[in-house]
């Protein structure tokens, strides 16, 4: 592989980590407000937080992206397969990410919140200073864990045609009849992204920990 | 307009599509079970190389894309000598791809087993097939019985990448048929609505499961 074509793989992985940086941030975003209807006592709010989760879940991500980049055009939104794409990785996240913060403000202890009851903090205060900052750090690992999964996942955004690490490697893999060689490179580059993104979250864990004691 | 109709009238090429869905998903499910099995006691039994050697196999096929993997075997194969036709690719590349993920979880379970409970084992005798067989096997069965349920749901969705390399899957021949039709929006949207019934469907019979065997679940200690 001359080096002229490593500089292309390298700038579709960058594609690769920027498509899935957006649509996780995007996600997350999404997934506080998915997971706040989810846990609402108001039915109308509840009900269809948990048909989101469970349609976004239950559906492969590809049926998905095709859904939605099949769909859009039909409201009148001629977007860029980008967009589409984002739009179908982002929400697909969102459902997961929702389940996780459940799980985390779940998990946020009880005496916590009835001394921020005692000394008076409004819930407002009570959600941005202990219930927030408590389920983010009990879900980080799974944040990191869902990263890694979209990362991978993004590899599917290459047949609603954007041109990322996957489609670039199948670009070069034809028409230089290389298909070992640049599928292999593709997937070094993935394992390469997604062992810095596991060493990235476990170094944010230990310094969180540290921070705490 | 939505128009389910057009889709009704291709029944048969939509079940024998599901046909193949639903046999590559539970044979390479079982293939990967067993696969993901044997990497997981010769990670515990085996000699340390041999630990390595799996755990970089566990390590790649957990850490790339499965379409790449796809990809990989279904137009590099060639350059190996590895000419497979698209069903076969699939079944050999879900296996592989699955196996890795399950053997993550048996050794999750075999980890979870109390040393003791071995230690014990090991001290009346028993050899390691026994201890397998008897204590480590049983024990971490009901730990292990979400993970694989769930592991059987990601491989469903998973199947719906194989028509990328044209297995001739339910969403290749959906696609196609809503393509012909000029009905795209509503097959994809039945195929959608397929998917997540059979998804559903798998996870209420993991907890039926689930609380049929609770009775198993040994005490922890």
């Amino acid at each position: 592989m001359t080096p002229r074509l490593f500089e292309l793989m390298l700038w579709a992985a960058g594609a690769t980590v920027l498509i899935s940086a957006v649509s996780i941030l995007i996600g997350l975003a999404i997934g506080f407000l998915v997971c706040a209807a989810r846990v609402s006592r108001t039915r109308w709010l509840s009900t269809p937080a948990a048909v989101f989760v469970s349609f976004f879940r239950g559906v492969p991500l590809l049926v998905q992206l095709l859904l939605i980049y099949n769909l859009l055009p039909g409201f009148g939104l001629y977007v860029p397969s980008v967009v589409a794409a984002i739009a179908g990785l982002s929400l697909c996240t969102a459902a997961y990410q929702a389940e996780n913060l459940r799980g985390g403000f779940m998990s946020v202890p009880k005496g916590l919140l009835e001394a921020a009851d005692m000394v008076g903090l409004s819930p407002w205060q009570q959600m941005r200073r202990i219930r927030a900052p408590i389920a983010l750090r009990l879900t980080l690992p799974a944040l990191i864990n869902e990263a890694i999964l979209i990362l991978k996942a993004s590899s599917l955004i290459s047949v609603v045609g954007v041109v990322e690490l996957t489609r670039m490697a199948q670009n070069l893999a034809a028409s230089t009849y290389r298909p070992l060689l640049f599928y292999s490179v593709a997937g070094g580059l993935y394992l390469v992204i997604n062992w810095l993104v596991a060493g990235g979250g476990s170094l944010a864990e230990r310094m969180l920990k540290k921070e705490r004691a | 307009m939505l128009d389910f109709g057009l889709i009704i009238k291709q029944m048969p090429a939509i079940l024998a599509a599901f046909g193949v869905t639903f046999g590559i998903w539970i044979v390479s499910m079982l293939l990967a079970a067993a696969l993901g099995f044997l990497v997981a006691v010769a990670r515990r039994f085996g000699p340390k190389p041999l630990d390595w050697l799996l755990r970089a196999y566990v390590e790649v096929f957990r850490g790339t894309p499965f379409l790449v993997q796809l990809f990989l075997l279904y137009f590099g194969g060639p350059y190996v000598g590895l000419s497979l036709e698209p069903i076969p690719v699939a079944l050999l590349a879900m296996t592989v791809y699955g196996g890795a993920y399950f053997s993550e979880i048996f050794r999750a379970g075999f980890e979870a087993v109390p040393r003791g409970h071995v230690e014990a084992a090991e001290c009346v005798g028993l050899t390691r097939a026994q201890i397998l067989r008897r204590i480590l096997v049983p024990e971490m069965t009901m730990l292990v019985l979400p993970l694989c349920v769930n592991m059987a749901i990601v491989l469903l969705k998973e199947t719906a990448v194989l028509s990328i390399i044209t297995v001739p899957e339910l969403t290749l021949v959906i696609g196609v048929i809503g393509s012909q039709q000029y009905a795209f929006v509503e097959s994809m949207f039945l195929l959608a609505l397929f998917y997540w019934l059979l998804v559903e469907l798998c996870g209420v019979l993991g907890r039926w499961s689930e609380a049929k065997l609770s009775r198993f679940r040994f005490a922890p200690s």
